[in-house]
């Protein structure tokens, strides 16, 4: 199970940066979801990967979840979507504005 | 529990609330209550600044839990500090964006709601004491900030305004990414609480502790714009309203506030495996910084931009007595920090008060001012202050963190670097004054005059850069305890997390995954 979730991080922050890296507004605002999506699943898994354990009080449980990394990873889901939802926002004002849908807002010379 | 601690952050949150509740129509009610909140929080800082100059420390913790486990707010000397200084900044940004023939607030809707909304991000920071309620801060600030950046609109506002936003969520992602690999290893996010847990690491915890810190130190330098992450900074700084710069000359200094807190505190000289990680790559970047904001003042086409360079190699400087760790270039430090934030908002004041004159900011010839002379001393005391020449404030600053980094290896680097900024800044503005006053061309209708009351606020910036100056003593004796409370700070940890020693945040100890 480490494996796999590291490995969908992994491979999430990659996906993530190569897109950031990009020239176009939108591939920029895709790539800055999927890095947060990869930093959510990375603070799940701080508090160490538990299956079928209650996280909070529950009778005849014999051992608990962290739920402090589920409180976080809650506030920062919040926080990223309101901050994408601002930035797509951005990205269309600026196409609006200047024409274009490059980061620069202005196309590259060829 | 003192309930004075949580105002800060509550005023200016109550007065943006009731500001978009009054709408958009009534601007003269929505001046009103955007005063009365910076008023009200001048206040507040004062009686903190009073409140905490004889070494209380003042905790709140929201919702009464134990420290460790809820969320604790602390009013120490430092926190008091910043209080005061971004009151004072946001009393002269507001007064300046509701004067003046075309007022900046008029431009666009709810100036004044996203203004308290960014103070009570700023306030949040400085007083929070958890590491994830720092990000949260952040991020108000920051959003707010886009707005405010945004303002009056404009494509090339929006040009600079789309870097600042991605550079910025980027480093949120990495804020995040080290808050938790921290928690993963200390299991508490509790500032004081993290001072006593780093120091007892397990050896075989302490790389991700050290790697954590080091993506920390990226973030917070993103925020300070630190070299070679400043690129978002001289574009979004030169194109913002002229009063929302004059603001954003507290925003740098939130990042390097962070790292202080974090930097020097929880990974400060005591903190055994990860003790002083920053300092090695803090020291370069803070040279680096220096040089690279002096050459971009040299090459600035006009003057917003050269205050948006000048603003880098502020932040440059301070870091470097941030860097070196010691009291007493922490006390100079702050010093600094407290006369560059002042000087720098008056030039961004009035470089917009030189443009209006002179339709445009560039330096090239324009039809001459109306006002030379009231502009012209103004720009001559602004210069002389933030060059560090005698006798203003900048002198003082530049003085108190030559004495204090005198006995390093590193000593010739540093000084060089700091006098040599000090030498360019000098010409650089020797540069521009000579090509804003004296290169004129004909033509062009006649420059409105600018009334006395439009000038007001930067004025009584620059007499706060001015008063700084010479009452030196009280406020160096006032940073000098401010930097031995923060050199002892881990004796008040405990006292923070309310007597009951370290405990982790984690209910249970971790065990072997399933």
């Amino acid at each position: 199970m480490e494996f796999l979730v590291a490995g969908a991080i992994a491979i999430l922050t990659g996906c993530g940066i190569y897109l950031m890296l990009r020239g176009r507004t939108f591939p920029v605002v895709l790539g800055l979801c999927l890095l947060s999506y990869a930093v959510n699943l990375f603070i799940i898994a701080m508090g160490r990967l538990w299956i079928a354990v209650p996280p909070l009080v529950a009778d005849g449980a014999d051992g608990y979840a962290d739920p402090l990394p589920q409180a976080l990873v809650l506030t920062a889901i919040v926080i990223g979507f309101a901050t994408t939802g601002f930035a797509i926002e951005l990205a269309l004002a600026l196409r609006g504005a200047t024409g274009t849908d490059h980061v620069d807002g202005k196309e590259p010379r060829p | 529990m003192n309930h004075a601690v949580i105002v800060p952050v509550l005023l200016p949150a109550l007065a943006a609330v009731l500001i978009v509740l009054v709408g958009d129509q009534r601007l003269r009610v929505q001046r009103a209550l955007g005063l009365l909140s910076c008023a009200g929080l001048a206040i507040v800082a004062l009686g903190a600044l009073g409140h905490t100059a004889l070494g209380a420390i003042e905790v709140y913790r929201l919702g009464a839990w134990p420290a460790p486990f809820g969320i604790a707010l602390v009013l120490d000397r430092l926190a008091a500090l910043m209080l005061a200084l971004t009151a004072l900044v946001a009393l002269a940004t507001v007064a300046a964006a509701m004067i003046g023939p075309e007022p900046w607030d008029a431009r666009g809707r709810f100036f004044h709601a996203f203004f308290q909304f960014q103070l009570m991000g700023l306030n949040g920071a400085f007083l929070t004491g958890d590491l994830f309620n720092l990000f949260v801060f952040f991020e108000v600030l920051l959003v707010a900030s886009y707005c405010l950046l945004l303002h009056g609109r404009g494509a090339e506002r929006l040009r600079a305004g789309f870097h600042y936003v991605a550079v910025n969520l980027a480093a949120s992602a990495l804020f995040l990414l080290a808050i938790a690999a921290l928690y993963a290893v200390t299991g508490t996010l509790n500032l004081a609480d993290l001072a006593l847990q780093v120091p007892r690491l397990a050896p075989k915890d302490v790389p991700i502790a050290r790697a954590a810190a080091l993506v920390l130190l990226v973030v917070f330098a993103v925020k300070a714009a630190v070299f070679p992450l400043y690129l978002w900074l001289p574009r979004a700084y030169a194109t913002a309203s002229p009063p929302v710069a004059a603001l954003f000359a507290i925003m740098t200094k939130v990042g390097v506030y962070a790292i202080l807190r974090v930097h020097g505190l929880v990974f400060g000289p005591d903190a055994g495996g990860s003790a002083l990680v920053a300092g090695p790559w803090l020291l370069v970047g803070a040279v680096a910084t220096v040089a690279l904001g002096a050459f971009g003042a040299f090459a600035a086409a006009g003057l917003a931009r050269m205050a948006a360079y000048l603003t880098i190699a502020s932040v440059g400087t301070l870091l470097v007595g941030v860097a070196v760790f010691s009291p007493a270039s922490l006390s100079a430090a702050l010093y600094y920090l407290l006369h560059s934030t002042l000087a720098l908002a008056a030039l961004f004041l009035l470089a917009e008060r030189i443009a209006t004159q002179r339709g445009g900011d560039g330096f090239g010839p324009r039809p001459p001012l109306a006002q030379p002379a009231v502009l012209g001393v103004a720009l001559a005391v602004a210069a002389v202050s933030i060059a560090g020449l005698p006798p203003l404030s900048g002198f003082v600053g530049k003085l108190a963190l030559l004495q204090a980094t005198g006995s390093l290896p590193a000593t010739p680097v540093l000084w060089t670097a700091l006098l040599g900024a000090g030498l360019a800044s000098t010409i650089a503005f020797a540069r521009a004054g000579s090509a804003l006053f004296w290169k004129t061309a004909d033509g062009g209708a006649p420059p409105m005059r600018a009334s006395w009351g439009s000038l007001a606020p930067m004025v009584a910036l620059l007499a706060c850069s001015a008063a700084l100056a010479i009452f030196a003593a009280p406020v160096k004796r006032y940073t000098d305890a401010t930097a031995r409370q923060l050199a002892d700070w881990r004796l008040y940890a405990p006292r923070i997390l309310r007597e009951s020693g370290p405990r982790s945040a984690r209910p249970f100890p971790p065990r072997a995954n399933p």
